[in-house]
Order: structure tokens, then sequence, then C-alpha cells
């Protein structure tokens, strides 16, 4: 999406002043801090724990993390007895790729389809939105688990496309409509515009306007929708972890951890739902803090 | 600025360059409303010839933005249709062309400039990478080249320190520089024919007059024909060599501007004439023209103007006037326009 952007010379200068802009708010150095943590916990876990998530050693189930930070077992052990901490750091990365990929692939979907059938109207909205219809009208819940239901059974060796793939494929055919309507309803209210018109007196191709004149109007509405999405799609990940048909053990992440951690947050084990709960809030936050500057910044007319 | 040379075979097959310009024959378009059709333009005729100014006049609703976005092929279909007539461009009537053809003709051949530049110009990318692109979509300029064509371009419609101001955004320039950044767009290709469609009206009157001169000036410098669309016959009287009056889709008279002001032959021109303040007639009430422009949907028989015309007699609601010559160059649209010609009505 912001490749379009980022294409053209002038616009070098656009993200100049943009990241200018940004550099000054405080709320967004926090989140990019934020942001750069679970980064690196998700490309270097190692850094953050030496022990082995997957070595659980059942009579040490459940210790309490009494004394925080130090000791053999930093935020203690899960309800298996395997280290909290490694289990967090080292779900990161299934989790952050998962949100990603959803994210990426669901706005290219959305924005192709809702760009198209917005555009050219007629028989391709048509299609298009009939298309969308149906896919509203099926709960996420049931469609992601009837398609995964599919994958089940079939041997994980713990690869992270293997992991992730099978409910990343799930939440983006059951996600991308959110995406494909605002874009639709932008590229319906830009294509009446008067610059639009102006730019196909001076003979530009409709590829040409799709790209430089809907598109950009997108921009706005669809990074206002991605830190929620982001938030719903791990939760999400987490229902179908529960049942079994997420990202499947021996790999783990921030999904699963919420699910395990239901069972044990009444019996005094609160820290195995909050601790992973804080952190996704975390997350959402500063993907919305950063969304919402940024698109301050690229404004031309607040700047 | 030294003679543009232009070549039209390329992009335009089946060109006659003896051929007029551009050529509007009894254009027709109508308008789908709620399963009726409006009739918007009702037998356009016009022409115009290299380094010659038409300005088409007329009233809100009288068909003429509708006849210009015909001739350019940017009419919101539906609802409008063409249902009649040819749009001829050196011999090659656009109407019948390919939807490909008609994009380069509208990147080649014919430019236009709108009524407000303001939205006519995209908010979200500065004005010299709005203009540059077009050089680069459609001459394969380099990026470096292209902004450079820019500041040119800026520089040649008046845009002082064109250099620093050709990485502004739209909403940086005042209106009157706003509208010159949209000329600019205009003439970036270089076009034969250039439709200025009502491009000084958002603007105040100092400023009209300098756009008014300037598009002027640079259809003269580039030997263009221009279509002025107006509805102020004061804007006109400097620019313009020729001018259309329209009323209610049809073309009342058309003539030289100096017979236009001078000998009208038509009711409808004599009243607006009457209507424009002089100085000469500080102080007096301002003539008007009774009564409303006619529903497109329900138009009076007969005559159009007749309810609304001083000189109308029974004959006017029953009979359509032809459009008959008066005097060379002259031709009017009313049964009488001999004796209005001569000042007898």
């Amino acid at each position: 999406m912001s490749e379009s952007l980022s294409s053209e010379a002038p616009q070098a200068s656009l993200w100049k002043d943009a990241f200018r802009t940004m550099r000054r708010r405080p709320d967004v150095i926090l989140a990019a801090l934020i942001l750069l943590f679970v980064a690196t916990m998700a490309v270097f876990p190692t850094l953050f724990t030496d022990k082995d998530p997957t070595r659980c050693i059942g009579r040490d189930a459940r210790q309490r993390p009494d004394t925080w930070f130090r000791g053999e077992h930093p935020l203690g052990t899960d309800g298996f007895g395997c280290d909290f901490a490694a289990t967090i750091v080292h779900g990161t990365r299934p989790t952050i790729a998962l949100a990603v990929t959803v994210i990426v692939f669901s706005i290219l979907i959305g924005l192709t389809l809702g760009i198209l059938s917005g555009y050219y109207g007629g028989w391709v909205d048509a299609i298009i939105s009939r298309a969308l219809d149906v896919f509203i009208v099926i709960p996420l819940m049931m469609g992601a688990i009837l398609l995964l239901s599919l994958f089940r059974g079939r041997g994980s060796s713990g690869g992270l496309l293997e992991t992730v793939g099978p409910p990343a494929l799930a939440l983006t055919l059951f996600g991308w409509m959110e995406f494909c309507r605002y874009t639709r309803a932008v590229s319906i209210e830009t294509k009446n515009l008067d610059y639009v018109t102006a730019a196909r007196c001076l003979g530009a191709k409709d590829r040409r306007i799709m790209f430089r004149h809907v598109l950009p109007n997108a921009v706005v509405p669809v990074t206002a929708v991605v830190p929620t999405t982001l938030g719903s799609i791990i939760v999400a990940e987490s229902a179908l972890a529960v049942l079994g048909v997420g990202v499947q053990p021996p790999a783990t992440s921030w999904g699963v951890l919420l699910a395990k951690g239901t069972e044990w947050a009444g019996g005094g084990y609160i820290y195995l739902f909050g601790l992973p709960l804080v952190l996704l809030i975390l997350t959402v936050f500063a993907f919305a803090t950063i969304g919402d500057a940024l698109r301050d910044a690229l404004d031309p007319k607040l700047r | 600025m030294a003679q543009t040379l232009r070549v039209v075979g390329d992009t335009l097959p089946g060109a006659d360059m003896n051929a007029p310009l551009l050529e509007v024959e009894d254009l027709q378009v109508e308008f789908a409303v709620r399963g009726s059709r409006i009739p918007a333009v009702r037998g356009a005729t016009f022409a115009v010839e290299q380094g010659q100014t038409l300005a088409i006049v007329g009233e809100s609703g009288s068909g003429k933005s509708v006849t210009s976005q015909a001739v350019m092929g940017i009419l919101d279909s539906p609802p409008g249709h063409i249902t009649g007539g040819e749009v001829r461009l050196h011999g090659v009537d656009l109407l019948q062309q390919d939807a490909e053809t008609r994009r380069t003709v509208r990147a080649n051949h014919i430019g236009m400039v709108f009524q407000d530049a303001l939205s006519a110009l995209n908010p979200l990318w500065s004005v010299g990478f709005q203009i540059g692109e077009l050089f680069r979509m459609h001459r394969g300029t380099s990026r470096k080249d292209a902004k450079l064509k820019a500041i040119e371009l800026l520089d040649l419609v008046g845009i002082p320190d064109a250099k620093n101001r050709v990485g502004q955004y739209p909403h940086q320039f005042s209106g009157g520089m706003r509208q010159r950044v949209m000329i600019a767009m205009a003439l970036a290709l270089d076009p034969e024919v250039l439709i200025a469609d009502e491009p000084t009206t958002a603007l105040d009157v100092t400023v009209q007059a300098q756009i008014m001169r300037l598009l002027r000036q640079i259809q003269e410098d580039r030997d263009m024909g221009l279509i002025l669309i107006t509805h102020d016959l004061g804007v006109v009287a400097d620019v313009a060599d020729e001018v259309a009056v329209m009323y209610a889709g049809r073309i009342m008279e058309q003539a030289g501007i100096h017979q236009i002001f001078e000998r009208p032959a038509n009711p409808y021109t004599k009243a607006l004439l009457k209507a424009i303040p002089r100085v000469d007639t500080l102080g007096q009430e301002l003539e008007v023209i009774s009564g409303l422009p006619p529903n497109p949907g329900a138009l009076p028989g007969g005559c159009s103007f007749h309810p609304r015309c001083w000189a109308a007699e029974d004959k006017c609601s029953i009979e359509d006037p032809p459009y008959e010559t008066v005097a060379t160059g002259h031709r009017s649209r009313c049964h009488f326009a001999e004796e209005v010609y001569r000042d007898e009505r």
C-alpha cells in the first residue's frame, strides 16, 4: 500500500517531512519503542530467554513468579511446567508473523477488489459486492474452523510457514471484507471528484487514476482499521487455538497463551492470562498510535 | 515563444490537416432521468479554427458545459447519452472512435481548464509532481527533466518564483495562482484545442482579467483553438473572435464578436446585452429578462425562448424557428431574425 506512495521522487521529501513531524511526538516514540521491543522478541527470542519453551517438567507446574525476574523461572511456569517467559518470548514470532501476514494479504485483496468494484461499478461491482455479502454472512469462526479442519491431523514439523500458514489463510479468507468495503466506498466517492475528471481530460488511463488518485484516498480509512484488526486477529487466533485448530503445538503464540491462560486465571494464576494480554494491548496501542500519527503526518493540509 | 510543432497523424489516424481543426455538427445529448429522456443539447453546430477563440455563452442549464463534456468525451454515461451529431477533429469523427483513441486525443489534442481549480487539482501531490507526471506518462520524460518542464510551464503561466513553488501543494496557492497551475497542466501536452469551462467564475474580478489575458496570450503564442465557455458576456468581449449564444440546449445566434455586440440578430442576445451593467446607465435599474430558463424536461413548444421574449408573436409558440444566415458568418435562430438584425424590432 505504501509502495505506491513512496515510489515517486517528490515523495521522498514527503516521507522525510512525515518522519520529522512524527519524531516530535512522545507518544509516537513510546509506541516505536514498544514495537521495537516486540519485533526484537520476534526476531531474536534467545536474547530474552535461554530456556527451551518445549522443555516442560510436570512437577514444576504453576510456579508463581514470586521472585520476579530472578531465579530459575523469571515469570514462573505454566500449567504444564514450561518456563513461562520462554513461552511468551518464543510465542511472539508466530503471533506477529500471523498478524502481519493476515493484515497484508487482507489489505491486498480488499484494496484490489474494493478499488475495482468502486471504480468500474456495473457488473464488476455486482459480482464483487455479492461475493462480499457471502463472505460477510459466513461467521468467521465457522468458516475458519471448517477450513482448518482440512489441515488437521497433518503433522507439523514446527516450521514457521507450517505453523502459521493454515490459520493465516483462514483468517485472511474471512477477514478481507472490511478493507474491501472501505476501499469501495472511497473509490465511489473519489472517482467523481473534479481532479479525477481533470486527470481523465489529460488522458490518464484507468490504472493511473486508480493508483494516483483513488488509492491514496483509501490510505486513511485503511490505516484507521489496521490496529483494531490486528487485535482482533490475535484474539480470533486465540479462539481457534482453544478449539484446537489454530497454531499447532509444539509451537505457541500469544493467542494460544491467552486461551490456555483463561483456564488458570480464576485459580490465582492471573499472570498466565494477564501477561500475554498486556503484551497484546501494548502492541495494538503502539500500532494504533503510529497509524494515527502517520495519517496526520502524511496529510499535506495538516502540515 | 517559438511556434510549436505538432505531429497529428501519429496519434489520430485518418486526420486531414486541411479539414477544420474542430467542428461540432448537430450535436445532440440527452440525459436519462427516471425513465424519461431529457434533452440537454439539441443540435449544437459550431467550429473552431486554429488560432481562433470561440466563446459559448449561455445561462445555467443552457447546455454549454454538457457540450464541452461531450466534445471531451467525459460525459457521465449513464445518465448522459450522445444521441446524434458529429464531433470532428481534423475531419475525424471522435464520436466513432474507441475509448483508447479518445483517451489519446484527450492527451494530445484537446486540453481542458476547469472552473474550480482547487478541486481539479489533487490535494495530495505537489503541483510540480502533477504537471511533471503528464510528461512522464505521455512523453516518457525522465523525472528530473519532467520537473524542469514543470518549472518552465509554471513560469510560462506567470507564477513567480516557479523554481521554489514547484514543490508546493495546491492548497498553498491562491485562487488565481491555482487557476494558472490548472492552465499549465492543460498546456503541458501542447493541445491544439483548449476548452476553458468558466475558467474565471470562481475568481474575483481583478484576477479574472489577468487570467483572461493569460489565456488570450497563450492562445496567440501557441496558435491554438480556444473554446471559452462562460455566462459572462463582459468576459467575452476582450478575448473572443466568435460568439455562440446558447439557450435551452440550442445555439440561438452565432457571429463574430463585433457583430454580436453591435448588431445582434436575436431577441435573446439583445436582451442579454441590455442586461449588462454599463457606466452610462449608472444609477438606473438594470434591464432583466423576465421569467426563468425553461425546464428541459418540459420545453415550451415552438421557439423555446418565446415565453420570455419581448418580440414574440403567435407564430413563435407554434413553429420552431429555423437557424438562418442573416449576414456572412452571422446566423440566428428566430422567426424575425432579419428584422431584429435591421433593428426594426
